[in-house]
């Protein structure tokens, strides 16, 4: 459902970001991006949500190719996916019950839909005691949790996460996993971009490694390192 | 669009206008000082119109003023002396008493503001047509020297001066009005990019749920569109206000007489208004826009 055909994409100066990127991805799959910094893990995912445009090549969602995609549908494209950051990016003012509320009335859910659906996500993610607390008042794994139960909020196909656990302890870090795994089984496709070698190595999931911008690996329950 | 949505777009155009207070107050001054500067100008080119309207059956006579309580002998010693000038096509003679009858005719419904005058304040006079407004100077440099003669006007020459008067602060006003213009555009599009700024976060999230441009550019449509409607009812009181008391002044000070000549404020109101709040509306949008397009392109 999801294939980038020859996808380069260069900034200013001729400075390459990812180079002649093909891949695959089937509906339902798990894959990780890994890689150093600055191969181009969050490149392909900024492309994938048409943050940036490649510089060529082509990039098929279900069959239609989003770099044709004209500005005004973009939203349409993004509702379609979900985003998680390392940074979690929760809106301090507002709960958590509301951080998540917000992005169902964003896409315009009725009241009563979003009655229902955010407390089952939020139960969902283990969060319901904290419904009315305010993210400063969450420890990071907590804040991540609530940023995943947004991200699923609006039933999307696809949840990309660019280092989900960047912030967090390993500990915090397997549990985030175990919500990233149950979400997945449900028929979501997931792509996580990480750094986390102890995270890719445990799951045993297709692995695509980047190097300087360009696929030099992609296996099927694989390791961080290769083997 | 539902009305959360309607609420948290106006609840976030009147935060951001908050938030940046010394910013909103410079933009709307900026919009009320263009809108201002715009309605002198149009109003004193609008009275001139209006004069050069009025006076414009008078085009090619010569009006020459009698001093008070003169002889009879004077006055038509002074009409012979007119007619046997060169250029001199005719002359005739208007006493007071029918100048005013004539004004009152003109004046219609207004008339009755005339009931208040004791004593006619109208003066005397010969009204002299030429044969060609070629003779029109020397003429008026002759009789302008004859003992008696209060005072010589020449309407085309009024109105001439009238008109350039005109024409010139239409085109100095048009400079100065685009270049304010321009300048509270700045203004506006620099107060709202600092609620964009203080909302990145915000916006971006925004962006990647999928919000729609307009639900995400809203707010800040929003807050430039009620900057510039603000400006604009500023603008709207201190200019009708200014006018009405401008109006009563020369009424006042100078004479009735006068004030037939000026707009009355009453008629403008409806048009000052529509004026000011379009532009005001325009120039809050367009300062929006500026701003959105180079933030918010996705
Ligand atoms: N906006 C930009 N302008 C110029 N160069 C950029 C820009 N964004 C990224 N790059 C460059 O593109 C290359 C790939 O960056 P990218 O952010 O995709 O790497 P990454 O794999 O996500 O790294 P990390 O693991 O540190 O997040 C880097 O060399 C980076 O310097
Ligand atoms: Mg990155």
């Amino acid at each position: 459902m999801l294939e980038f055909m020859e996808v380069s994409k260069f900034y200013k100066k001729q400075q390459v970001a990812v180079k002649n990127i093909s891949m695959k991805i089937k509906k339902g799959e798990f894959v990780f991006l890994v890689g150093k910094s600055g191969a181009g893990k969050t490149t392909l995912i900024k492309l994938l949500l048409k943050e940036i445009n490649p510089t060529s090549g082509k990039i098929y969602y279900d069959g239609n190719d989003i770099t044709k995609l004209k500005n005004r549908r973009v939203p349409e494209l993004r509702r379609r996916i979900g985003v998680v950051f390392q940074d979690f990016r929760l809106l301090p003012k507002m709960t958590v019950y509301e951080n998540i509320a917000f992005a169902m009335e964003i896409v315009g859910s009725s009241a009563k839909n979003i009655r229902r659906e955010v407390p089952t996500v939020l139960s969902m993610v283990g969060l319901s005691s904290k419904a009315n607390n305010y993210p400063d008042e969450l420890a990071g794994g907590e804040k991540q949790r609530v940023a995943i139960a947004r991200s699923v909020i609006n039933k999307p196909q696809i949840i990309i996460a660019d280092e989900p656990t960047g912030n967090l302890d390993p500990e915090t870090s397997h549990e985030i996993m175990k919500i990233f795994t149950e979400i997945n089984k449900r028929g979501t496709t997931l792509i996580m971009a990480t750094h986390d070698r102890a995270i890719v190595d445990q799951m045993k999931k297709r692995v695509i490694e980047l190097k300087k911008g360009s696929i030099i690996r992609d296996s099927e329950g694989g390791y961080y390192n290769g083997l | 669009m539902g009305f959360k949505k309607a609420k948290y777009i106006l609840k976030q155009a009147f935060q951001g206008i908050w938030r940046n207070r010394m910013m909103s107050v410079a933009s709307i001054g900026s919009v009320a000082a263009v809108l201002v500067i715009l309605g002198l100008i149009l109003l004193i080119v609008l009275n001139i119109s209006n004069i050069t309207l009025i006076t414009k059956e008078k085009f090619d006579e010569i009006y020459v003023f009698l001093e008070e309580d003169l002889e009879e002998e004077v006055i038509s010693h002074i009409g012979k002396e007119i007619r046997s000038l060169d250029g001199v096509f005719s002359v005739a003679y208007e006493t007071k008493e029918y100048a005013l009858e004539k004004m009152k005719e003109e004046w219609g419904e207004d008339a009755d503001l005339l009931e208040g005058i004791d004593n006619n304040p109208l003066p005397n006079s010969y009204i002299i047509r030429l044969k060609s407004v070629d003779n029109a100077e020397e003429v008026i440099v002759k009789v302008e020297n004859y003992t008696g003669v209060e005072e010589v006007r020449y309407y085309k020459d009024v109105i001439e001066k009238l008109v350039s008067t005109s024409d010139f602060m239409r085109t100095a006003g048009s400079v100065i009005i685009i270049i304010l213009l321009l300048i509270s555009i700045f203004i506006i599009s620099n107060t709202i990019k600092l609620t964009v700024a203080s909302r990145k976060t915000e916006i971006e999230l925004m962006q990647y749920v999928g919000a729609s441009n307009g639900f995400v550019r809203g707010p800040f449509m929003i807050e430039g569109l009620v900057l510039g409607l603000i400006g604009s009812f500023i603008a709207i009181l201190i200019v009708l206000n200014t006018y009405d008391q401008a109006a009563v002044y020369i009424n006042d000070k100078f004479s009735v007489m006068l004030s037939v000549y000026i707009v009355k404020p009453t008629v403008i109101v409806k048009d000052i208004v529509i004026i000011f709040i379009t532009i005001g509306v325009g120039i809050g949008s367009l300062g929006s826009l500026v701003s959105i397009k180079k933030f918010l392109s996705i």
